[in-house]
């Protein structure tokens, strides 16, 4: 068990692809973090510098309070599962999970009772005499996990364990991490572009874009204040609408936001010292689909009826989406199934301003 | 596909008055019928060339020198009992299981340094060291014989330069020996290496990644991990090849003719030198027949691994 640091690290690939470029990043002691970004973010290449797989051009990582630069990955100490598990297919399951302990020289016993206990927390026992082929995509998955516990490392690094799975089977895996982490708290860095999976399994969450942090936080913080357009459109599902618009000056003596000339929307009081200083630029709104809701005549400060004209309308059950078109771009509410919504007509929604974010056109920074 | 047209074809004939074409349509529409006649020129062509003159080599080897009578296993127990024979057969398994060895490690090797040369330079490499291979047998060895010559070759010609004597290279038993093997290593090892640099290609990156987090250094690695991997591939190359060496001719043949004092014999050049080159037919048919048990033993066993582990291994 350990802390791992991540100190302004670069990496830069053969051909000057900079895929990676100064992170930093601080994991505490039985962590669970969960790197998440959109494909070719540096996910699996910061994963893979910690693991010692791939050099770091420049910068420094400390693993258990030592800098492991220069230390090849079998003495690091750490377990890693990777995307197609990579289990070695001439050996049978038992070896597989037994491999790293007996190149480690332990005795034949302790690999037993080690590789038992694993396959008893995985669930796996009676495949232990079966070779990879004969797995399912689920036990392969388990194996690979099984192969990590049994060395009781430092640190345990995941490369999208779950992408090869279908849907379901991911959901049940996910929950299956989630109580070995409870059994067996190893530090831990989890890398996905599933921001479901990030936000179910992390204690941090990390969301990475173009080789840099755009923002580390808990999810919850991650929801709620968002750092960035990009955290703010990239955790939530489905994303947040961003709407071009221009903060003005509003009814008694408030600010409001006016997106288009019939729908200005005044700035809940608590907000107002936040946005002053934006008063006449033109800004971006966000709000999540499920701050946009159905019109009640009962509202609460800092909720707004707008009427927006009907597109499409999904209907999943517990809730229904509705899609519409606000000069030009998309916007998306979820409401209560019972409400009457038809495309072409005008629905009564409710905007709960408390929960809007306002952000920087060119930087995306949120205000 | 035959059955697609079978229908408007036959229904086509059937309006015709030969009622005989009919039945032979629908015989050759069959699908298996079709199958058959595909192969048909490859079976005749394995049935003259093969199953034809072992049946005949077999027949052969049971009559006497003059081919007038029926000897039975005569021949076979004639040659087990001669001094000559008894060399041959050491000498083939000497030359073949040296030969392979000594091609397998030096593929090994050299498909692994092949394997790390990065890019385009692996491609250069690669053709350079396929040429043994592709020049035919008898030229190359015929230039392995100037270069072995005692008095006017290369090899002695450098050994002066340094001061040492001269050699009789293909003049001594065991030296001629060793001569008949590395020519053989030489022209085929980039066999081997090209096998094998296509077999380290197709094992998994992330194999390595994996053992090498698990905490294996370069020697587990290739035990542990490229090794096993290759293990068919590696079966197949050692018995093809054994099979290719067990019936060596041409260098042999080129290199010594089977001297010193027959001392360089393997089944073929001494299955030449008595059957052809003698007159003693049947003799030498009997003794190209021994290669066959040999050989099918080792087929056997290689071949069963291998099945065994291909079910296994591929996921
Ligand atoms: N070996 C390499 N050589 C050159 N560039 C590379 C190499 N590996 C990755 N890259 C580049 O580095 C960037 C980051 O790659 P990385 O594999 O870390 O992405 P990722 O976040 O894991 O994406 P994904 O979700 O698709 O796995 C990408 O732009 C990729 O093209
Ligand atoms: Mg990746």
């Amino acid at each position: 068990m350990a802390e791992v640091s991540v100190r302004k690290v670069v990496k830069e690939y053969e051909g000057g692809v900079q895929a990676v470029k100064g992170i930093d990043l601080d994991i505490a002691d039985h962590e669970f973090v969960v790197l998440v970004g959109p494909s070719g973010c540096g996910k699996s290449t910061t994963l893979r510098m910690i693991a010692g797989l791939e050099e770091i051009t420049s910068g420094e990582i400390w693993i258990g309070g030592d800098v492991v630069n220069d230390v090849p990955p079998r003495d690091r100490d750490i377990a890693m599962v990777f995307q197609n598990y990579a289990l070695y297919p001439h050996m049978s399951v038992f070896d597989n999970m037994a491999f790293g302990l007996k190149l480690r020289k332990f005795p034949k016993d302790e690999i037993k009772r080690r590789v038992d206990d694993a396959a008893r927390i995985l669930d796996i026992v009676p495949l232990l005499d079966r070779k990879p082929r004969a797995l399912s995509g689920g036990q392969r998955q388990r194996v690979a996990m099984g192969r990590a516990i049994v060395r009781n490392p430092k640190v345990f690094l995941f490369d999208e364990p779950l992408s090869n799975l279908d849907a379901k089977l991911r959901v049940q895996m996910r929950t299956e991490i989630k109580k070995v982490h409870q059994a067996i708290p190893t530090t831990t860095v989890y890398v996905t572009h599933d921001q479901i999976e990030a936000m179910t399994l992390a204690d941090r969450v990390v969301v990475m874009n173009g080789g840099v942090i755009e923002q580390v936080g808990t999810p919850q913080q991650l929801y709620h204040n968002p750092a960035t357009r990009f955290v703010a459109g990239f955790i939530g599902s489905p994303a947040m609408n961003f709407l071009p618009c221009r903060v003005q000056d509003g009814a008694n003596g408030g600010l409001a936001v006016r997106i288009t000339d019939s729908i200005i929307v005044p700035i809940p009081p608590a907000r107002a010292d936040r946005y002053g200083a934006y008063k006449g630029k033109e800004m971006v709104l966000g709000i999540r689909p499920e701050h946009l809701f159905e019109h009640h005549d009962q509202g609460k400060p800092g909720w707004t009826r707008v009427d927006l004209p009907v597109d499409v309308v999904e209907p999943m059950g517990m809730e229904t989406m509705v899609h519409f078109f606000v000069d030009g771009s998309p916007v998306c509410a979820r409401i209560d199934p019972a409400t009457h919504a038809a495309p072409g007509e005008m629905l009564p929604l409710t905007a709960d301003l408390n929960q809007m974010h306002l952000m920087l056109p060119d930087t995306g920074r949120v205000v | 596909m035959a059955d697609g047209t079978n229908v408007p074809v036959g229904g086509l004939a059937a309006a015709s008055p030969k009622g005989r074409k009919t039945a032979m349509q629908k015989f050759a529409q069959r699908r298996s019928t079709t199958g058959f006649l595909l192969c048909l020129p490859l079976i005749l062509l394995v049935a003259c060339f093969v199953v034809y003159p072992a049946f005949y080599a077999i027949y052969l080897s049971m009559l006497n020198k003059k081919m007038t009578a029926f000897v039975g296993l005569g021949n076979f127990q004639f040659l087990l009992k001669r001094h000559t024979f008894q060399l041959v057969i050491f000498q083939s398994c000497l030359f073949a299981i040296t030969a392979v060895v000594l091609k397998a490690l030096l593929g090994f090797t050299l498909a692994h340094l092949m394997h790390n040369i990065p890019g385009k330079n692996q491609k250069i490499w690669r053709g350079l060291l396929l040429v043994p291979w592709v020049i035919p047998l008898a030229l190359s060895t015929l230039t392995w014989w100037w270069m072995f010559d005692p008095s006017y070759s290369a090899f002695n010609w450098v050994l002066n330069q340094f001061g040492f004597a001269n050699v009789p290279w293909l003049g001594v038993g065991w030296i001629a020996r060793f001569c008949t093997i590395a020519v053989n290593v030489w022209y085929g090892t980039p066999f081997f290496m090209i096998m094998y640099l296509a077999a380290l290609k197709s094992v998994p990156e992330q194999l390595y990644e994996a053992s090498a987090i698990d905490g294996a250094n370069a020697v587990q690695k290739l035990f542990f991990v490229t090794l096993p991997m290759m293990r068919n591939i590696i079966s197949i190359t050692v018995l093809f090849s054994l099979i290719t060496t067990f019936a060596d001719f041409d260098i042999v043949r080129i290199l010594t003719a089977g001297g010193p004092q027959d001392m360089t014999h393997v089944f073929a050049t001494y299955a030449f030198q008595v059957g052809i080159q003698s007159g003693d037919i049947p003799l030498g048919a009997a003794d190209s027949l021994f290669m066959f048990p040999i050989l099918a033993f080792a087929a056997f066993f290689v071949l069963r691994g291998v099945t065994k582990r291909t079910k296994e291994i591929a996921a």
